[in-house]
């Protein structure tokens, strides 16, 4: 690593107002986790009131899957190692 | 498993109740077994190199063996999934970073369940800490034990297509039984 001074393109006027939160973490369906554990993990791990927690999980059983958390692609690669500890099938897409 | 069923048939079926700074349930000696017996060769199987201890020959019969190197066994892939689906580049490197404090995670969580479940059985008292221990290292479990009963789909009844003459018939009533254990241990968490 360098101790010089960095280069650092300072970006214009203006150019920061849009945030880069593209990214979200998908939880896919699958039939062996249970529906109350998902729904207890949702709350756990995000923070989720119970009626929001239930409502991603019924969307994760009933379209395959459900968009759970969106912002800057390093928290979503975080959510989607802490879903994995709990065993919820879980990937990070720049896309819903 | 020989004489197991019939011991188990006898045991009481109880699952987790809500108790003052816990939970709480009691397990008969063959039950404490089988949980001990599987979370143990989850752990070793996720472990690697690692031994976790105490692999009986109930998980050896399922099949779970100690091929963590191989990335195409079906149960390392289901309980390490990829973070990427169409970016094999993103999936390693998240791997890369991510997958060894995963498998120590998932290890931990055994190693609290075989601490704090006696061989014999008994009354096992857990903390809030702890009880999440036990939800991810049954959560596991049951992942495992649905990639070798082939659960694949919703609304088919788990191993439903499985002969009775198959060894893992043996295997679907614990498959229940654990579902009905680690829904309880929910509900007595919420």
């Amino acid at each position: 690593m360098s101790l010089a001074p960095a280069e650092v393109d300072k970006p214009e006027t203006g150019q920061q107002a849009v945030p880069d939160l593209p990214w979200v973490t998908i939880v896919w369906n699958d039939p062996v986790n249970l529906m109350n554990y998902v729904t207890y993990v949702f709350q756990t791990v995000f923070g989720y009131a119970k009626p929001k927690a239930e409502k991603l999980m019924m969307d994760v059983h009933h379209k395959g899957k459900a968009v759970v958390s969106a912002g800057a692609r390093e928290s979503m690669e975080r959510d989607a190692e802490t879903l994995h500890g709990y065993g919820l099938w879980a990937t990070v897409s720049h896309d819903s | 498993m020989g004489g197991d069923e019939a011991d188990y048939a006898e045991a009481p079926v109880a699952g987790f109740r809500a108790t003052q700074g816990g939970v709480t349930a009691r397990f008969a000696a063959p039950q404490a077994r089988i949980i001990r017996d599987l979370v143990s060769q989850v752990a070793e199987l996720v472990g690697g190199d690692k031994p976790a201890g105490g692999a009986g020959d109930l998980a050896a019969e399922l099949g779970i063996t100690d091929n963590a190197a191989l990335p195409d066994d079906p149960i390392l892939a289901r309980l390490l999934p990829d973070a990427y689906q169409q970016d094999p580049e993103a999936a390693g490197e998240f791997r890369k970073y991510t997958e060894r404090s995963l498998r120590d995670g998932k290890v931990a969580a055994a190693m609290t369940v075989l601490e704090s479940l006696p061989a014999r059985g008994g009354r096992v008292r857990l903390s809030e800490a702890d009880a999440q221990a036990w939800l991810r290292a049954l959560n596991d479990v049951r992942l495992a034990l649905g990639v070798r009963l082939d659960v694949t789909d919703d609304f088919a009844e788990p191993g439903g297509d499985i002969d009775p003459d198959d060894p893992r018939s043996a295997f679907v009533w614990v498959y229940h039984w654990l579902a009905y254990l680690q829904e309880t241990l929910v509900d007595a968490l919420s």
